[in-house]
C-alpha cells in the first residue's frame, strides 16, 4: 500500500499573482478596487480643492432658508415664505403626480394602439402606424413644447368666457371650464367638515379624506364578503344568487350617508376678476406634459404590445377560434393575458423612461423637482453641487423604487412552469 | 354507384359547373373596402370617424402650410405677403429660407460647409461594412478604423499632425502589446501597451507636434467646437457618444457578467446609477459641476463636457443592449470556447463578441436613435442644437414671434433621420431572425 | 503613502493653476481671443444673425473690450449662457467676462465672488398688459395669472411685490422670452413681467403693439452690468474702464466717426486727450497700449451710439434713454474722470 501524500507545497511566488488562476481573480479585484477608490478619491479631492478656491463650503443649510418664490400647482400647502426643502418636496410630489398620470394613460393608450395596429381595418391600422412612427421618431422635448403650444393656441382664454357676447361657455352644466390656462372642475366641499390634522407640523392631512377612504375600504370589504358568500352558495347549490344590488349598496350607501353627514356640496368654478375662482384645477403645463409624455410613451408601449401579441403563436388564436370564441374575446381572454407576460419587462423600462422624461417639465414651466430644486432654488442660492446631487439622488431613488415594484409584479405574473 | 343514385335521388350532376366570378361585393375596390374598412358596424364607424379626422386635420393644416411666404425677409414682411395674397393666416417660410443653413450647421464657417458634409459621407462609408456587410468589401473596415481620426481632423480642422500622432499612439500601443505578449502574461502586456501609448501621447506628442507642424504645415482652417450647432451638433454628439460608448459598454457588460464580485458590483452600480437618473441631470453636471470635479484649472469647452456625459449615459444603455446579446447566445458557445482551451479574452474576442455584437446591432441602432433624439436636451443648457437655435433665431427682431415653422422644420428633419434609421434596424432584425431559424 | 504623494502633487498643480489663472489679461492675450458670456438670445441685447455674427447692446460691451485689448472687435468668442450656467461659467474660468443682463446684487457681488464693473443699463421689473384688460396699475392685478421668465431675480421681486401689497397671483414660470410672449399673446396669462427693457423689446414685435400697455409701476431696481471674477482686479479694471471710456466718449462728444480725427493730434480738451491717449499714458497703467480707448470707440462707437444702434428709438426695440441718459441730461450715466 502506498500512502497518499500531498503534492509538495508550492512556495508562494510573486508571479503567481498574475499567472495562477487562484490568485489572479483576487489580484484583479484588488487592482480594480484600488483604481476605483483612487478615482473617487481624486474626484473628491478635486471637488474639495475647487470649492475651497471658490470659497464655498458644501452645506445643506440653504435648504432651510425661505424659498421666496411661488409655485402655481401644488399638492400640499405652500407659500413663498416656506423653506427651499418644502419647495423641493412640492416639486417631488409634482414629479410623482405627472409620472403616475402619464404611466396610467400611456399604458391604456399604448395597449389600445398596439391592438388597433393589428386591426383588420386597413385605415385604422395605417392611422395607428402613422401615429406610432410620428411620435417615436421626433424628440420628446419637441412634443412637450408642441402640446403646450397647441393647448395655448387652440383653447379659449378666460376672457372669452366674459361678458354678454362671450365666445366660449363652460361645459357640463356650467361646471367645467376648459381654458388655455388650465381645466377648472368642481371641487368637493364639506360644510360640516372634520378639519385637518397636522403631521409633525409639516403637512396637513384632511380628515374628510381619511373618513372617505375608511368608509370606501369598509364598503369594498363588505361587498367582497357578499361575493364570497355567493360563491359558496353557487358551489353548494349550483345557482348563483343575484347579489349585484347588495354589493353596490354596500359600497354606495355608506358613502352617501357620510357625504350627507359631512354636508357635501360641489364648489363650482366661477369667473371672477381675471380668472376662474373656486373649484379645483389642473394647470395647462401639467396637462401638456401629461399629454405629451403619454402620447410619446404610448407609441413605444404600442410597439411592445404589438411585439408581444405577435409573439403568441398563431395556434393559440386558431385554438380559441375552434372553441367558438368571438375575435374580441379571443383578444381579451387568450391573447392579451399571454402577451402581457412578454410585454411587462419592456413596459417597466418605458415607465422608467417616462418618469425620467418628466424632468423636461421645465420646458413648459411645470414645477417638478427639476424646476424647483434644480431650477429656481439652484439659481437663487448658487448651490450647484448640493442641488444637482440631491436631485440625482431623488431621481435614482424613484427609479429604483419603480423597478423594484414592477420586478416584484413581473415575478408574480410570470408563468411558473417555465 | 350510379344505380343506387338513380334509385334514391332524382338528379345527380356528373360534370363540374364552370367557375363563376365571385360576387361583386367581394372583389375589386368595393370588395377590398368591405373586407378592410367596413367588415362590421363598429369597424365601419371607426373608419368613418378616422377618415373624418384625417380630412379635418388636412383641412386645418394644408392651407396654412401652403403659403406664399418663401421670400419673406421678416415676420412683418410675411404678414404683408400674406395680406397681398389675400390669406389671413399662413406659415412664414421665409425664416427657413434665411436660416436653414444655420439650423443645419450652426455657426460653422460658411466656406467650410463641405467639411461636415464630407465627414457625414465618410461616416456612411465607414459604417457600411457593419451595416451592409454583404454588399461591401471587407477592406472598407480599414477605412472605418481610420474614420474617427479623419472625422476629428475634418470637423475641427487645424494641423493634420494632431490626429496622425494620436493614431500613431494606438499603433505604438498595439505594437508594444504584440511584442510584450510573447514574453509576459496578456494582462501585463496589455498594461504595457497602454502605458506605452500614454507615454506616446503625453510625452512624445506635445514634444514633436509643434515641430512637425512647422516643418510640414499641412492643415485646414481650424474651427472651434462652439461654432458647431444645429443638426451637425446633434449628429456629432450622437455619433461620438455611440462610438465611444461601444467599447465602454462592452467592458461594462462583461463586467456585469463577471465572476469577480467586486468588478461586478462596480459595473452594476455604474449602470444602474446612470440609467436611474434623467439625462438632463447629467447635462447639468456637464454644464455646472464637471469643472468642479476635475483638477483646478482644467477647462475644456462645454461641447466636450457634454460629449463626455452623453457618452457615459449611452455606455450604460449600450452595456444593457450588449448584455442582452450575450444572454441570447446559447451556452454551448461558451462551453465550446472553453473546450478549445481558449482563455477568457480569446474566447470573448474570437467566439462570443462577434456573435453577441451581431445580435445587438438592432439594439445599438435604437440606442443611437434615442441618444440622437435626446441631444435636443442640450438646448436647456444653452447650447445651439436645432431647438436652441430656434430660440436664438426668435431673438432676432425680424423673426420674433415665429414659432410653428421652425418646429415643423426641425421635427421633420428629425423624423427623416430617425425614421430611416429605425426602418434600417427593422430590416436588420428581420434578416437576423431568418438567419437563426 | 503612495496616494498621499499623488494627491500632494495634484494640490501643487492646483495651486500653480490657481496662480496662473489670476492674470486673466495674459491668458486672453495668449489666446488671442476674449471669451465673453452672453445670453442665448434676447432681442436687442444679444442675438446671432443669419451669418452667425452676434450683435446687440451687451455684445457691444464685449466687442469694445476686445477692441481695447487687441484692436480687433472680432477677437471675441461669444459663449451663450443661461440663467443657470452663467455664474458657473464665469467662476470656472470658461469665460473671462459676463455681459448678460445680469442684475448687480449684494449677494452676487460678495457671496458668489464676482465683481460688477459698472452698470450698462439701468432697468427695473415692469408689467405689460393688454389694453382690453382695463388695468392701469399693477396693484389692480389681484388674482391675475402672471407669466415670468425664470432664472433671474424676477420671481423673488414678484413674490415680494404681491406679498407687500397683500394681493394674490398665480405665477407661470417660463424658460424663454419667446414662449412667454406666445403665452401672453394667447391670453394664457393676464400679464407678463420681466425687465422693462425686455417688455418694450417684446412689445415692439407684436402684430398690434398699440393694444398693449406697460404699467407705470417698476417694482424693482435692476442695474444690469458686465461682471468679472473676484481676485483679478487688474482684469476688472480693464473691463470697467473700457466701459467708462464708452460713457465718457459720449459725454465729450467723441464718436466712432470723429475719433480717428480727434486722436490724430492732441485737442484742446485735456480729458479727451488723456482718454484717447494723445496725452499722458493711461493705457500703460492698465497694461494696454495708449490707443486702447480710441480703438474701443472706433470699433463700436460711444455709449450713445451703441444704444441707438441696438435698442434705441430708431430700432424696432424703440427704448428711450430714460435713466440711461448722461447725468447732464438727467440720467444716471456718470463716468469717473480720466486722470
Amino acid at each position: 500500500m502506498t500512502t497518499l501524500t500531498d503534492p509538495p507545497a508550492e512556495s508562494f511566488k510573486l508571479s503567481m499573482l498574475v499567472y495562477d488562476t487562484r490568485y489572479r481573480a483576487i489580484t484583479f479585484q484588488i487592482l480594480a478596487l484600488l483604481a476605483f477608490l483612487t478615482l473617487i478619491g481624486w474626484l473628491i479631492n478635486n471637488t474639495a480643492q475647487n470649492l475651497a478656491d471658490l470659497g464655498k463650503e458644501p452645506s445643506f443649510a440653504f435648504l432651510y432658508a425661505p424659498a421666496g418664490y411661488d409655485i402655481n400647482q401644488t399638492l400640499i400647502a405652500y407659500n413663498n415664505q416656506d423653506p427651499h426643502i418644502r419647495a423641493a418636496f412640492v416639486g417631488l410630489l409634482n414629479t410623482l403626480l405627472v409620472a403616475f398620470l402619464g404611466c396610467v394613460t400611456a399604458t391604456i393608450l399604448g395597449v389600445l394602439v398596439g391592438v388597433l395596429r393589428l386591426s383588420n381595418n386597413w385605415l385604422i391600422a395605417r392611422l395607428m402606424t402613422v401615429y406610432v412612427e410620428m411620435f417615436r421618431n421626433v424628440p420628446v422635448l419637441m412634443w412637450i413644447v408642441l402640446c403646450m403650444a397647441i393647448l395655448i393656441e387652440s383653447l379659449p382664454a378666460p376672457s372669452a368666457f366674459r361678458g354678454d357676447d362671450a365666445t366660449s361657455s363652460m361645459a357640463l352644466f356650467d361646471s367645467v371650464a376648459v381654458t388655455n390656462r388650465g381645466v377648472y372642475v368642481p371641487e368637493p366641499l364639506f360644510s360640516r367638515g372634520l378639519g385637518d390634522i397636522s403631521v409633525g407640523g409639516y403637512f396637513e392631512i384632511s380628515l374628510d379624506l381619511i373618513a372617505f377612504l375608511v368608509v370606501l375600504g369598509g364598503g369594498i370589504f363588505v361587498s367582497r364578503q357578499i361575493a364570497r358568500r355567493a360563491d359558496a352558495q353557487q358551489e353548494a347549490t349550483g345557482v348563483r344568487p343575484k347579489t349585484w344590488y347588495l354589493r353596490l349598496g354596500a359600497v354606495v350607501v355608506p358613502l352617501l350617508v357620510l357625504m350627507v353627514a359631512l354636508g357635501f356640496h360641489l364648489g363650482l368654478p366661477e369667473l371672477k376678476g381675471f380668472n376662474f375662482q373656486g373649484g379645483t384645477y389642473m394647470r395647462n403645463s401639467l396637462i401638456a406634459l401629461w399629454l405629451a409624455l403619454s402620447l410619446y410613451t404610448a407609441a413605444f408601449i404600442a410597439e411592445n404590445v404589438r411585439a408581444g401579441i405577435l409573439a403568441i403563436s398563431k395556434g393559440q388564436t386558431e385554438a380559441a377560434a375552434a372553441l367558438g370564441l368571438r375575435p374580441r374575446r379571443i383578444t381579451s381572454l387568450v391573447i392579451l393575458p399571454q402577451a402581457l407576460r412578454v410585454i411587462i419587462p419592456p413596459l417597466i423600462s418605458q415607465y422608467l423612461n417616462l418618469t425620467k422624461n418628466s424632468s423636461l417639465a421645465i420646458a413648459v414651466g411645470y414645477m417638478d423637482i427639476t424646476g424647483t430644486l434644480m431650477g429656481i432654488t439652484l439659481n437663487q442660492t448658487g448651490r450647484e453641487l448640493e442641488t444637482v446631487l440631491l436631485g440625482m439622488l431623488i431621481y435614482l431613488t424613484i427609479s429604483l423604487l419603480i423597478s423594484a415594484v414592477m420586478n416584484w409584479y413581473n415575478s408574480r405574473v410570470k408563468l411558473v412552469e417555465r | 354507384m350510379s344505380d343506387t343514385h338513380a334509385e334514391t335521388v332524382a338528379f345527380v350532376r356528373e360534370t363540374m359547373l364552370p367557375q363563376k366570378a365571385p360576387p361583386a361585393s367581394t372583389v375589386g375596390p368595393l370588395g377590398w373596402a368591405k373586407a378592410n374598412l367596413f367588415s362590421s358596424y363598429v369597424n365601419g364607424a371607426l373608419t368613418i370617424l378616422s377618415a373624418a379626422f384625417i380630412v379635418f386635420v388636412l383641412y386645418e393644416i394644408l392651407p396654412w402650410l401652403i403659403s406664399p411666404t418663401w421670400e419673406g425677409t421678416s415676420l412683418t414682411n410675411c404678414r404683408e405677403l400674406l395680406a397681398a395674397a389675400g390669406d389671413d393666416r399662413g406659415a412664414c417660410w421665409g425664416v427657413i429660407r434665411e436660416r436653414w443653413q444655420q439650423l443645419m450647421f450652426g455657426f460653422y464657417p460658411r466656406t467650410e460647409y463641405w467639411r461636415p458634409v464630407l465627414t457625414f459621407i465618410f461616416l456612411l462609408v465607414a459604417i457600411a461594412p457593419i451595416l451592409f456587410a454583404q454588399f461591401v468589401p471587407a477592406k472598407v473596415a480599414y477605412f472605418s478604423a481610420l474614420f474617427p481620426f479623419i472625422a476629428v481632423w475634418l470637423l475641427w480642422g487645424g494641423t493634420i499632425w494632431g490626429p496622425v500622432l494620436a493614431l500613431l499612439g494606438f499603433v505604438v500601443g498595439f505594437v508594444v502589446f504584440r511584442y510584450a505578449s510573447r514574453a509576459i502574461a496578456p494582462a501585463l502586456a496589455l498594461a504595457a501597451g497602454v502605458v506605452a501609448a500614454i507615454i506616446w501621447w503625453s510625452v512624445i506628442t506635445p514634444f514633436v507636434e509643434p515641430d512637425l507642424s512647422r516643418i510640414l504645415p499641412i492643415g485646414i482652417r481650424s474651427v472651434q467646437s462652439r461654432e458647431f450647432g444645429g443638426f451637425m451638433l446633434s449628429i456629432t454628439i450622437g455619433v461620438t457618444a455611440i462610438m465611444c460608448s461601444l467599447p465602454i459598454g462592452i467592458l461594462l457588460a462583461l463586467g456585469r457578467q463577471s465572476d469577480l464580485p467586486l468588478v461586478k458590483s462596480i459595473c452594476v452600480g455604474f449602470i444602474e446609477f446612470i440609467r436611474g437618473v434623467p439625462l438632463i441631470t447629467l447635462l447639468f453636471v456637464a454644464s455646472v459641476l464637471l469643472n468642479i470635479f476635475l483638477p483646478p484649472g482644467t477647462n475644456f469647452d462645454i461641447i466636450l463636457r457634454v460629449m463626455i456625459m452623453v457618452t457615459l449615459f449611452a455606455a450604460a444603455y449600450m452595456a444593457e443592449v450588449i448584455r442582452g446579446g450575450l444572454a441570447a447566445l446559447p451556452k454551448g458557445q461558451y462551453e465550446g470556447a472553453d473546450s478549445l482551451g481558449l482563455d477568457y479574452w480569446q474566447a470573448q474576442r474570437l467566439i462570443i463578441m462577434p456573435q453577441a455584437l451581431k445580435i445587438s446591432i438592432p439594439g445599438i441602432v435604437s440606442t443611437f436613435i434615442g441618444v440622437f433624439k435626446d441631444t435636443t436636451l442640450v438646448s436647456i443648457i444653452s447650447m445651439f442644437d436645432p431647438i436652441g437655435l430656434s430660440n436664438a433665431i426668435r431673438a432676432d427682431t425680424a423673426w420674433n414671434g415665429v414659432y410653428w415653422e421652425l418646429f415643423i422644420f426641425i421635427g421633420f428633419v428629425f423624423f427623416v433621420f430617425c425614421f430611416s434609421m429605425s426602418r434600417y434596424s427593422m430590416y436588420l432584425e428581420r434578416k437576423l431572425n431568418t438567419g437563426h431559424r | 503613502m503612495k496616494k498621499s504623494v499623488f494627491f500632494g502633487a495634484l494640490t501643487v498643480a492646483g495651486l500653480a493653476a490657481g496662480a496662473a489663472a489670476a492674470a486673466t489679461l495674459d491668458d486672453v492675450k495668449a489666446r488671442g481671443k476674449l471669451n465673453c458670456g452672453v445670453a442665448t438670445g434676447v432681442p436687442g441685447f444679444a442675438a446671432p444673425d443669419a451669418a452667425g455674427e452676434w450683435a446687440g447692446f451687451d455684445v457691444a460691451v464685449c466687442r469694445a473690450v476686445a477692441a481695447a485689448i487687441f484692436n480687433d472687435p472680432k477677437a471675441v468668442e461669444f459663449i451663450p449662457t443661461t440663467g443657470k450656467t452663467r455664474f458657473t461659467a464665469l467662476a470656472s474660468g470658461e469665460i473671462d467676462m459676463l455681459a448678460r443682463n445680469t442684475t448687480w446684487t449684494f449677494s452676487r457681488d460678495t457671496d458668489l465672488k464676482f465683481d460688477f464693473v459698472g452698470v450698462n443699463y439701468y432697468d427695473g421689473q415692469g408689467f405689460i398688459v393688454p389694453k382690453a384688460l382695463g388695468v392701469s396699475s399693477a396693484k389692480e392685478l389681484d388674482g391675475a395669472t402672471v407669466c415670468i421668465q425664470t432664472g433671474t431675480t424676477t420671481e423673488l421681486n414678484l413674490a415680494d411685490f404681491f406679498r407687500i401689497n397683500n394681493i394674490s397671483y398665480e405665477p407661470v414660470p417660463i424658460e424663454t422670452n419667446a414662449e412667454a410672449q406666445q403665452q401672453y399673446l394667447a391670453g394664457a396669462c393676464d400679464t407678463y413681467t420681466t425687465d422693462a427693457s425686455g417688455l418694450a423689446a417684446t412689445r415692439s414685435t407684436f402684430e398690434a403693439p398699440g393694444d398693449h400697455v406697460i404699467l407705470p409701476e417698476i417694482i424693482s431696481k435692476e442695474p444690469l452690468g458686465p461682471l468679472v471674477r473676484h481676485g483679478d482686479s487688474e482684469w476688472g479694471d480693464i473691463v470697467r474702464w473700457t466701459f467708462n471710456a464708452l460713457v465718457a466718449a459720449e459725454e465729450y462728444g467723441v464718436t466712432s466717426a470723429n475719433v480717428a480725427e480727434m486722436s490724430s493730434a492732441p485737442g484742446d480738451n485735456p480729458e479727451v486727450n488723456r482718454l484717447l491717449g494723445t496725452e499722458g499714458d493711461l493705457g500703460a497703467m492698465i497694461g494696454l497700449d495708449a490707443a486702447w480707448a480710441k480703438n474701443a470707440i472706433a470699433a463700436v462707437g460711444n455709449y450713445g451710439e451703441i444704444f441707438e444702434a441696438t435698442i434705441g428709438e430708431s430700432t424696432p426695440i424703440g427704448l428711450a434713454r430714460g435713466l440711461n441718459a448722461q447725468y447732464t441730461n438727467g440720467g444716471l450715466l456718470y463716468a469717473p474722470p480720466f486722470r
